[in-house]
């Protein structure tokens, strides 16, 4: 460590002490302030274009006034549906996997792996789903789309189960052995229920984190200005619509972009808090 | 506890190793996938332009002459320059946080600064071509350019649109900041009160403490989330690409609009003339990998290394 | 040779040792060998457990106790590198024999552990029945599986404590209750053997005295094996007591006559506190 009384008198030394105290509060306010400001001006920019029919109806051609985002909403909800069929199965097993093989050389490989992938642009993964699942098809689709997002999803449910299971004491695991219960189903029914709410917990943080990606979407839903609930035609998403009128030059777009954008986040911060709070064990409290 | 070997394994056991299984080996799978994916359809550019294609400007689709330095360019200093600007704010934070902060105060602003890493790129992008960059243009780029007279330094020379690096850089600032500014919370936390109190007791101030004790103590971790935030800001698509101008230059002014490689792919993917062209993006892509790889290993040998260190 | 009557510490009388010829030991342990990857911690054990009886392993830390009591269900193997070789016989049948399934074998002998370990994600109810869950289809209706749980919990005297709270969560209960769970729980599919590992070595006193009771109660309809590091828990509750020392079984006797006269000078140095 270095020396920390040098030479200078106690008061320059307190003054810059103090000095640099002030300067951590600036900091702190410059890092909250553009959060406040951001949420403000959604708030405000994205209420006002915010109504029943924005819920209910499709876009419009621009120059008509109303028209709203009901097929981005449901897209989203359908690729969020999709991405979550994939990956929650996927990361779920292969957590369980890596946490019941701990010290193996397969597991550990793959626990590194899975966070390489986890660091990957998103764009990249949009790319990779493109020429896998579009460019041989020659069309985009939900499915690609939610396999894109799904790809995302897997790191994140992967190390979150990972973590849960190895929380489970080796006790409960030998209690339910003792019982004569054979081993799939320790895992399953006793293990794997226990972590339950943890995983839970991340699974609903991994959603919310995906909800809001655009990056994978656009080459792969691509976007639809019109109705579409089938899984082999591109599918329009909150992200893709706000980004598609945010740089449009028509003022209306414009306008529902920032209700749009509100919507948005409001989905990732309802997803979030239902994380938090929906997924107490029965009894109130976690376990041990 | 482990499992043993399979010996008297019933059916069920089976289908359940079997399952989990080939759902871990899924995901090195989708990675070989994913590279072959990418290498296959960006080889035709690759081939057709050799290692040119990282240091070639010339970016021409009807001529099909591709060249991705500026997207390199600007991939990297939008990035450096985020982490230059975030990475003071983001100790700052963090510093306040766990060493200043009353109690009451924690919770809120942890809370907040946290909040700001759940907020979609796109929105960030939306907030950024109706706010960030107006403002740019109308305020900040005059007062560097005039009133700080910074408009003679090739940094902040040319015409302000608006649309810039500087505004690239900012905005990928703002979105970084969180994760570096929570890693380093955690990190400072784990310091030892007994470091800190070593420091004081040979009278050693508030900041001096800090500054000599807590933060060499806490220095690889901090260098482990910087490096998270610049692997963030490498790969970040949305926000930039709407901020940036999209413009295939190399400029050393930062009121300037460029590309990175991100929103380069993003900008003209759907408008690609041709498979040529298509290819040249996957190339960028293919770069883009490759890069983030390299970023991830460094993060995880300096890491490693100075743990090391810090450990004799 | 005629064995004399032997007594338990509390007066009655009880049946004598197999060793004249009365009925088979319901289990008899032969030849085993008892390894964690190339490290020996059974060795050459023989001894047989008479039906309806309670035998007692005592012997210092390290000594094997555990590791034997866990081949008697077929528990040892569950740990990486660990095997056995020998026999076990149960009723009779080698319980290591090829093709029987350790499952079945855990399911006629049960197993309670040194702590408590009630599932949490289950109701006090639920415990006392997770067995059945194990055995899946085969399992009694449901009604009858109320009477089950409450007769065990009788059986355990806990039914008194939670019978208003069936539904509640078992990790809401003390230690020495939880104890008591994990035994009916073991106890709800009938097995024929129960074997506890230092079952009260987690608990107060006043829980420890109401675990040894439960013990001596069970006597006759099941038969119990308890491995125990308290001697005097030995003497209170055992027919019969074992000493191990350093992985091999030393003597094996009566309990009183084991502690007031052993057979094996080092189980006098063991018991008379001189090491251990």
């Amino acid at each position: 460590m270095r020396d920390p009384a040098p030479r200078r008198s106690l008061r320059a030394r307190r003054v810059t002490s103090g000095a640099m105290i002030g300067l951590t509060v600036v900091a702190a306010v410059f890092a909250t302030l553009p959060l406040l400001f951001i949420l403000g001006l959604l708030l405000e920019r994205g209420a006002t274009s915010l109504n029943w029919a924005f819920f209910t109806a499709m876009p419009r051609p621009v120059g008509e006034s109303g028209g709203g985002m009901a097929n981005a909403m449901v897209g989203t909800l359908m690729l969020l549906g999709i991405a979550s069929a994939i990956g929650l199965p996927v990361g779920i097993g292969a957590g369980l996997y890596l946490a019941e093989h701990r010290g193996q050389r397969l597991a550990s490989v793959v626990r590194f792996l899975s966070d390489v992938l986890n660091g990957l642009p998103s764009i990249v993964i949009g790319i990779f789903a493109w020429q896998f699942l579009v460019r041989p098809v020659r069309h985009f689709s939900a499915l690609a789309g939610g396999i894109a997002l799904a790809v995302m999803m897997v790191p994140l449910v992967t190390r979150a189960t990972e973590e849960m299971i190895r929380t489970v004491p080796d006790a409960l695991r030998e209690a339910a052995l003792a019982l004569g219960y054979p081993r799939w189903r320790t895992s399953l029914t006793i293990v794997l229920r226990t972590a339950l709410p943890g995983i839970v917990t991340a699974a609903l943080v991994a959603v919310a984190r995906i909800a809001g990606e655009t990056a994978p979407l656009l080459f792969t839903a691509f976007g639809n200005q019109f109705w579409s609930a089938s899984l082999a035609q591109p599918i329009s998403a909150l992200p893709l619509q706000i980004f598609s009128y945010a740089i449009s030059p028509y003022d209306d777009w414009h306008a529902q972009a920032w209700a749009g954008a509100l919507v948005l986040l409001a989905l990732v911060f309802l997803i979030s808090l239902v994380a938090k709070f929906a997924t107490r064990s029965r009894f109130g409290g976690g376990h041990d | 506890m482990s499992t043993t070997p399979l010996h008297g394994a019933s059916f069920g056991d089976r289908v359940y190793r079997g399952t989990t299984a080939a759902f871990v080996l899924s995901i090195p799978a989708l990675l070989v996938l994913l590279g072959i994916e990418v290498a296959v359809a960006a080889w035709p550019a690759l081939s057709a332009f050799g290692f040119g294609f990282l240091t070639s400007s010339e970016w021409n689709a009807v001529d099909g002459r591709f060249g991705a330095a500026p997207a390199i360019y600007g991939t990297v200093v939008s990035s450096l320059l985020a982490l230059v600007i975030a990475t003071p704010l983001a100790l700052g934070v963090a510093i306040f946080l766990s060493e200043f902060a009353p109690r009451w105060l924690r919770q809120p602003v942890a809370f907040l600064v946290d909040l700001l890493a759940a907020i979609p790129s796109v929105v960030y992008g939306l907030w950024g071509i109706f706010v960030l960059v107006p403002l740019l243009r109308e305020r900040v780029m005059p007062f560097l350019a005039d009133r700080l007279r910074l408009g003679g330094t090739p940094f902040f020379s040319g015409p302000a649109y608006g649309p810039s690096m500087l505004a690239a850089g900012l905005i990928l600032a703002i979105m970084v900041l969180p994760y570096i500014s929570s890693v380093t919370r955690e990190v400072l936390l784990a310091v030892p009160r007994s470091q800190r109190e070593a420091a004081l007791a040979l009278g050693a101030t508030r900041w001096e403490m800090i500054r000599g004790a807590v933060l060499p103590y806490a220095r690889s971790g901090i260098m482990g989330g910087i490096i998270l935030g610049l692997g963030r800001a490498l790969g970040e698509t949305m926000a930039v690409t709407m901020v940036i101008g999209n413009r295939h230059d190399i400029s050393a002014s930062l009121f300037a609009p460029g590309y990175t490689m991100a929103s380069l792919i993003a900008n003209e993917f759907s408008e690609a003339t041709n498979d040529l062209h298509l290819s040249a993006l996957m190339a960028v892509g293919a770069v883009l990998l490759a890069l983030t790889l390299v970023v991830n290993m460094l993060a995880r040998w300096l890491v490693w290394r100075v743990e090391r260190r810090g450990r004799s | 040779m005629i064995e004399a009557l032997t007594t338990t510490a509390d007066g009655a009388a009880t049946g004598v040792a197999a060793a004249d010829g009365a009925a088979p030991p319901i289990i008899a342990v032969r030849a085993l060998d008892a390894y964690f990857g190339s490290l020996r911690a059974v060795r050459d054990v023989n001894l047989d457990f008479p039906e309806g009886q309670v035998t007692a392993i005592i012997g210092p830390s390290g000594c094997g106790k555990s590791t034997l009591l866990r081949t008697l269900n077929r528990m040892h193997e569950t740990v990486t590198g660990a095997r056995v070789e020998g026999e076990v016989l149960l009723d009779g049948k080698d319980i290591y024999a090829r093709g029987v399934d350790p499952i079945a074998v855990r399911r006629r002998v049960g197993m309670v552990f040194q702590r408590p370990t009630p599932f949490p994600t289950m109701s006090i109810r639920d415990n006392v029945l997770a067995g059945f869950r194990a055995i899946g289809r085969d399992a009694p209706p449901r009604r009858a599986q109320d009477e089950i749980a409450e007769a065990t919990l009788r059986r355990v005297a806990l039914w008194d404590e939670v019978k208003d709270r069936l539904h509640a969560s078992a990790t809401a209960l003390s230690g020495g209750q939880q104890q008591r769970l994990s035994i009916a729980r073991a106890l709800a599919t009938r097995p024929r053997v129960l074997l506890l590992d230092e079952p009260t070595a987690s608990l107060d006193p006043m829980s420890t005295l109401k675990i040894e009771e439960l013990v001596h109660e069970l006597r006759g309809d099941v038969t119990l094996v308890i491995v125990t590091h308290n001697m005097q828990q030995a003497a209170r509750v055992s027919d019969r007591t074992a000493f191990m020392l350093l992985g091999d079984l030393v003597e094996v006797a009566p309990t009183s006559r084991l502690f007031t006269s052993p057979a094996d000078e080092r189980t006098e140095a063991y018991i008379t506190g001189r090491f251990g």
